[in-house]
């Protein structure tokens, strides 16, 4: 299916399909999600109406895991099999996953203030998030810091790769290591302990902030492919002779 | 109304959380359609002929 998707053309014009699918789905599950998260959900009974935080916390993380994990992926395939697809797939998914880290820190904090008494400790699980933002800039200014465009794509690739041993480490970092963040109650062994009441409106918010990434990643990946393809009709001009 | 808003008295940690989160994200959806809208721009126009580039402009 790689190799199907990896022709540009073709690729662009299965895009050009999926892209407005992708804004109405996220529509239809932001509106449901937001009017349950607020209003149609209950306060908790330790956290009170925090937990309305949740519903933007927990899917901003998700999404930002799994953006990562996907543009590890995508890595691997641009130095497997050098297709600038994979690598035009990568660079676009790293300011809408970068969001979605910084996001999931900043509401993280606003919910421990009250919550744990504290803005911030440096525990397992918001020192890896941390990292994880790190990893995202640090993988936006590589990617832009060579004169070959090439050099940045393989350098920020192997960044990605390397990167994503703080995945599991992000994941599992509050069942290895004492810390103030709760345990997961929804992506665990067993099954999803958090009430229904409560898992509707989070389930709602992650599909909307999965088809929004999905429709940011199409849109910016269409961008750098026409980017792309302006720098190298300006280069064959130029060696063309030049008339204009 | 008031009491929707006052957030169990919680509003100044909900508030922000989600303005926050509206303002990053409406961000970069904003900055990704403009910067797209900017380059197919420059692609049709370096699709034209420079006779054509002239006359446009």
């Amino acid at each position: 299916m790689f190799d199907y998707l990896a022709n540009p053309a073709r690729f662009q014009r299965i895009a050009n399909v999926i892209r407005p699918l992708a804004w109405l789905i996220f529509i239809i599950t932001l509106l449901p999600g937001l009017y349950y998260a607020f209003f149609n959900s209950p306060a908790d009974y330790q956290q009170g109406e925090t937990v309305r935080i949740m519903y933007i916390h927990v899917p901003s993380a998700w999404m930002a895991l799994m953006g990562y994990v996907l543009m590890a992926l995508m890595a691997l395939f641009y130095l497997v099999w050098k297709h600038p697809l994979a690598d035009i797939a990568a660079r676009s998914m790293a300011l809408p996953g970068a969001a979605f880290a910084f996001i999931t820190l900043v509401t993280g904090s606003l919910w421990g203030a009250p919550m744990w008494g504290t803005w911030w400790v440096w525990d397992a699980r918001l020192t890896s998030m941390l990292i994880l933002l790190f990893l995202y800039i640090g993988y936006m200014v590589l990617v832009d810091s060579f004169d070959r465009e090439d050099r940045g794509s393989k350098a920020g690739a192997v960044l990605l790769l390397v990167g994503v041993i703080n995945i599991p480490i992000i994941k599992f970092s509050v069942d290895w290591w004492n810390t103030l963040h709760q345990g997961a109650s929804v992506i665990r062994v067993g099954g999803p302990l958090i009430d229904a009441s409560m898992l509707i409106p989070l389930l709602l918010m992650a599909a909307a902030a999965k088809w929004w990434f999905i429709a940011i990643t199409l849109i910016r990946m269409r961008t750098l492919m026409g980017e792309r393809r302006l720098q190298s009709r300006l280069a064959s001009r130029r060696e063309g002779g030049a008339h204009d | 109304m008031t009491e929707f808003l006052q957030m169990g008295g919680y509003a100044a940690f909900i508030w922000p959380s989600w303005g926050l989160a509206v303002l990053v994200l409406l961000g970069v959806t904003v900055s990704s359609l403009r910067h797209g809208r900017r380059i197919q721009k420059e692609l049709e126009q370096s699709e034209l002929k420079p006779e054509q580039k002239k006359e446009q402009s």
